[in-house]
């Protein structure tokens, strides 16, 4: 392991904003991309249900 | 061998092989993510140069290839939706560009971060920058002009035409370091000659990169899905899945 310390390890040798910068952006669009697709299949299949539930009737 | 790939261009046999697919492909991009932090956050050396701002490389390049390759794969998937008149050609494209935006959009925030501390700029307008800011501007253009028409078939074909004329710009991207003189660095890793970077740099961001390619054939798989139903749900066979027939709405 490179870094003797937590903070050794935030602080990136004074590099901290731009890593973690970078790190944190890519962390927060994959999570906000798979959550976007997650509601839209949820949609999908709610209104193929629907259109079952019609079709039933 | 034809009738096989005609086979799974059929949306309804895709549909289950994609349902498959993507969890297998969701683990493996977990798995390699994790990997390929460990060796780039706790075992690649210090830069001499750039010291630990190089790290914004494990997630830059493996970004910026992503948002190439996605674009060229939309660009694979047209010219099959054109010529062979497959439903599930513009499924795929339509899946993928999503993905490419954001990858797009990674590349230059991770780049204006890199370029800041190092080069004195957030933003340059020099090609390699330029091209890369188009190839995202070609993603946003195609997913608002295939939202913006109504009858999907035709949604496809004008975004297919999109997708084939834009590939041209992605070996624009790709050479832009060689054929013009730029602020941004050449290539560290080439097909014709060895890498100019440590090794365990150099396979933290190989593994970065293999993580990211998991990464996009999961959410593909799993959007395109969800297109399938929104697309096929009039059908018998959607009608007929369990997680629609089984389930009260």
């Amino acid at each position: 392991m490179r870094w003797e310390t937590w903070s050794d390890f935030w602080f990136m040798g004074g590099y901290g904003l731009y890593v973690w910068g970078s790190m944190g952006m890519t962390a927060l669009l994959l999570l906000l991309e798979i959550w976007q697709a997650r509601v839209a299949h949820m949609n999908a299949l709610a209104l193929a249900r629907t259109e079952h539930s019609l079709e039933q009737t | 061998m034809t009738m096989r790939w005609f086979y799974y261009a059929a949306p309804q046999t895709f549909y289950g092989l994609a349902g498959r697919l993507w969890p297998w492909l969701a683990a493996i991009a977990l798995a390699l993510t994790m990997a390929g932090l460990w060796v780039g956050f706790g075992l690649a050396p210090t830069d001499a140069q750039q010291g630990e701002g190089y790290r914004i490389i494990f997630v830059h390049v493996p970004a910026s290839w992503m948002s190439m390759v996605i674009y060229l794969s939309m660009a694979f998937w047209s010219v099959l939706g054109l010529t062979f008149n497959t439903r599930l050609s513009g499924m795929m494209t339509r899946a993928l560009a999503p993905t490419g935006a954001m990858f797009a959009f990674l590349s230059l925030w991770t780049g204006a971060l890199w370029g800041k501390p190092m080069w004195g700029a957030w933003w340059v307008w020099d090609a390699r920058l330029t091209s890369e800011l188009i190839l995202f501007f070609l993603y946003l253009g195609y997913m608002a002009l295939t939202s913006a028409i109504d009858d999907v078939r035709r949604a496809d074909r004008a975004g297919a035409l999109i997708a084939i004329v834009g590939a041209i710009n992605v070996p624009i991207i790709y050479f832009s370091v060689k054929w013009w003189n730029t602020l941004h660095q050449g290539a560290s890793v080439s097909l014709t000659r060895s890498p100019s970077m440590a090794q365990l740099m150099l396979w933290g961001m190989l593994l970065m990169a293999l993580a990211m390619w998991a990464y996009t054939l999961a959410i593909v798989c799993y959007r395109v899905r969800t297109l399938i139903i929104e697309r096929e749900r009039h059908t018998d066979w959607v009608q007929a899945l369990p997680e629609v027939a089984g389930v009260k709405a």
